[in-house]
């Protein structure tokens, strides 16, 4: 890395820095403008820092041949690093986004006001969070389980920075106003194109590994992992297909109009969830779970069913987020009963995932890693299972347009993406940095508690809400009136607003002890404890 | 099972993997999104659709900017209290011209496909300043800001131009004069003969309370006066519309 000079990706940052300038100066519209200063001062900033690492001395044929031979791992250091500092980042934002519905002085106009924010929010949680450890983790997984070096070169650091790049021109652009109000797809046409480039790369670089493996059978992991990478690429090219008013303006009308977009956008929206957050979390429960209880996968069959009965299946799901509205009958009909189907695959999945721990299930008890992974598993059976309820159309009509919506996302998101990328981190950061331990296991215990009672918290309170709000929407009295104004059903909410702020705050909490775990595990600290599941300490210690 | 012996082969080869799953992830979407567009009773025979006047397509593009849709659907479902709360449930014709759709997802405030002609110009502008002063209950941010930003579209022609590549129905008469529609429409002294006739049912005159501007505000009430305005009901069957 330190004799490494990038002189070709010094020029392109420093020849992207250039172009973001003329785009300021020939912008159509002061957003794009505005933009374009955002994406100047990341590039050029880019720029400098290469600079100021380059090396002149020539690097040695022996110290090339070295790095060739080994696991690139330097980026999923990085990774690790942007997962824990983007989970932090967007779980604030949540905090936040949550006290502005309850509080609603706290929204600060034109740039913090709720309808910009949410999007911030969410494409932190999803994309910045989520992504980027869907990008570590792949490349570890991919290297250990093909026992070859990750393939592409500094390909791998494209995807890396090329990534951070897309997360900071979207986030910047929710705040500027610069939206193509898709919901998970928000960010407007150059972005999007952006995020192609990324992904294309992401996509050889991962395959290309697996094609340079050094065993025979491609690992159940990475068949996860592809799958998401490959579909995740389909479903954003085609749902993002806009014809933009100018090449030099954020402005561009998607490509579809009414219910056909509508469509396209859900089976986007829903795939988002089905791949991004389902299949590409999958690999990493494929792979950490086994190593952290150090059990094989409890059944290859069962993989290879649930593997291909679940991508085929997510794909017809999105339907039921239009339950009842000027969709035409028979694709709600198709939706709905694909997503109960979908259940079954799911609960595959946990099952295999869950019953890997046999023979091993005293580590629950001992290892607060491992109870953090398996819970994880066991948020994804609720919320795979509350899913298919939700999709029943009679069920839905209760629930949608209401904040039972949000808790449900958030038991899948906050349970199962979080804690098990949680698990992988707290997995992944020792090995990698080369140290014997955490610096605290016990803060992972506190990290486990104060997040499953967040989550509880949160969804309980959404149940609550999102049913209420349903069934006020619907009252009626004797004489055949509606009883409730539609404004005493938001007042109704304001308790609830406050108790779901309160359990996304142990949420945020228990990220920010997982982050300072991190820091000092990476610095190199073991905190002086009693080490959960190791020998028992002796009674008594000599005195020092 | 032999069947699942096979899958070896599937698991040796990284093509057959990434073509694999690429077939069966598109089956679902192909079935599912393509009739759509050739299906004839997709979308429903109405009279009194057209597309958005120059000054509505902007406010509609500052409704997307804000993110409105993030608590305000554009949907009325098939149901008796919906129906009764909102107006007539929303048919696919209504958003055909709508790239991209305004559905929503949420309803943290009521839904807003009828929102148009129930409320006063001035309602709106004082609900958009300041919403807790005509509805104490509401969470909903304040959006003072556009009573006092000029409406700023670069080229209006070439909004309509690129609405017209995606399939709205623009004409080059529309084209041609959308510059100007877009300050008659808000202007009380213009002659209104023009946009009148090329949008019929634009509402027009001042909307912000401040003749002496156009500003964002004008825009945006322009936009929420005329939604779900269009559409002639009492022509409207809506047995031959079910599908």
């Amino acid at each position: 890395m330190s004799n490494m000079n990038y002189t070709i990706e010094t020029v392109a940052l420093a020849v992207g820095a250039f172009l973001a300038l003329l785009g300021v100066a020939f912008a159509q519209d002061s957003q794009f403008a505005a933009h374009m200063w955002v994406l100047f001062f990341a590039l050029f900033a880019g720029a400098v820092l290469l600079v100021r690492r380059a090396n002149f001395a020539p690097a040695s044929p022996a110290q090339k041949a070295l790095r060739q031979s080994e696991y690139f791992d330097e980026v999923v250091k990085y990774g690790v690093i942007a997962t824990v500092f983007w989970g932090v980042v967007g779980f604030l934002v949540g905090v936040v986004v949550a006290l502005q519905l309850a509080f609603p002085d706290l929204n600060i106009e034109p740039y913090l006001n709720f309808g910009r924010t949410r999007p911030l929010h969410t494409s932190a949680v999803i994309f910045a969070f989520g992504g980027n450890a869907l990008i570590a983790t792949s490349f570890y997984v991919v290297q250990r389980t093909s026992r070859a070096r990750l393939f592409g070169g500094n390909l791998g650091w494209f995807v890396f920075w090329g990534y951070q790049l897309f997360i900071l021109m979207a986030a910047t652009g929710y705040l500027l106003g610069i939206t193509q109000s898709r919901e998970y797809a928000e960010p407007e046409w150059y972005v999007d194109i952006w995020l192609t480039l990324v992904w294309v790369a992401y996509l050889v670089v991962f395959l290309g590994t697996i094609l340079r493996r050094k065993e025979p059978h491609i690992y159940v992991a990475n068949w996860f992992y592809l799958a998401f990478i490959v579909t995740i690429a389909m479903l954003h090219v085609v749902n993002n297909l806009a014809i933009p008013v100018s090449f030099l303006g954020v402005k561009s009308y998607s490509a579809f109009s009414g219910v056909q977009d509508a469509l396209t956008q859900w089976w986007y929206g829903h795939n988002a969830v089905g791949f991004f957050l389902t299949a590409g979390f999958l690999g990493m429960m494929y792979y950490f779970i086994p190593k952290q209880v150090n059990r094989p996968v409890y059944s290859y069959r069962l993989s290879i069913i649930h593997f291909w009965a679940l991508i085929f299946m997510y794909i017809w799901a999105g339907p039921h987020h239009l339950h009842y509205t000027a969709l035409p009958d028979w694709a709600q009909t198709l939706g709905m009963v694909f997503s109960i189907m979908l259940w079954m695959p799911s609960w595959g999945g946990m099952i295999n995932g869950l019953m890997t721990l046999s023979g091993a299930w005293d580590k629950i008890r001992t290892d607060p890693i491992v109870r953090m992974m398996v819970i994880a598993v066991a948020f994804y059976g609720m919320a795979t299972f509350e899913g298919p309820m939700m999709s029943v159309k009679a069920v839905n009509s209760l629930s949608h347009y209401t904040d039972w919506t949000i808790g449900h996302v958030h038991s899948g998101a906050l349970g199962w993406n979080g804690m098990i990328t949680f698990g992988a981190i707290y997995f992944l950061v020792p090995k990698l940095w080369n140290r014997n331990r955490l610096y605290s296991l016990q803060l992972v215990n506190w990290h486990f508690w104060l997040a499953t009672l967040g989550i509880v918290v949160y969804a309980a309170v959404m149940w609550v809400a999102g049913v209420q709000q349903g069934l006020m929407w619907r009252e009626y009295d004797d004489q055949g009136f509606l009883v409730y104004s539609f404004a005493e059903s938001v007042a109704a909410m304001f308790p609830y607003y406050v108790l779901r702020a309160v359990g996304g705050g142990m949420f945020l909490l228990g990220a920010l002890i997982m982050a300072y775990n991190v820091t000092m595990t990476i610095l190199g600290y073991e905190r002086r404890e009693n080490v959960p599941g190791a020998t028992p300490a002796a009674a008594l210690q000599p005195a020092e | 099972m032999a069947l699942l012996d096979k899958h070896k082969f599937i698991e040796r080869n990284a093509t057959l993997l990434l073509v694999g799953s690429l077939l069966v992830v598109a089956v679902g979407g192909i079935v599912e999104i393509v009739p759509l567009f050739y299906l004839e009773n997709t979308i429903e025979k109405v009279e009194g659709m057209r597309p958005y006047s120059p000054l509505e397509l902007a406010g509609r593009n500052i409704y997307i900017r804000e993110g409105c849709y993030v608590c305000h659907s554009q949907m009325i479902r098939p149901f008796r209290d919906e129906v009764e709360r909102y107006g007539h449930y929303s048919l696919a014709a209504e958003s055909m011209y709508d790239h991209p759709f305004q559905w929503g997802s949420k309803r943290t405030g009521p839904d807003l496909a009828r929102v148009g002609d129930r409320y006063s110009n001035d309602w709106h502008v004082q609900h958009l300043t300041e919403p807790r002063s005509v509805v104490p209950e509401s969470v909903m941010p304040s959006y003072s800001f556009l009573k006092e930003t000029p409406l700023q579209v670069r080229n209006v022609g070439m909004e309509l131009v690129a609405n017209r590549r995606v399939g709205v129905p623009y004409s080059d008469e529309m084209v041609e004069f959308a510059a100007a529609d877009i300050a008659a429409q808000a202007d009380p002294n213009a002659d209104t003969s023009g946009v009148e006739g090329r949008y019929p049912k634009a509402k027009i005159g001042d909307f912000d309370g401040n003749p002496a501007a156009l500003t964002e505000m004008d825009a945006l009430v322009a936009y929420l006066q005329m939604l779900g305005t269009l559409v002639d009901f009492s022509t409207y069957d809506d047995a031959a519309g079910y599908r």
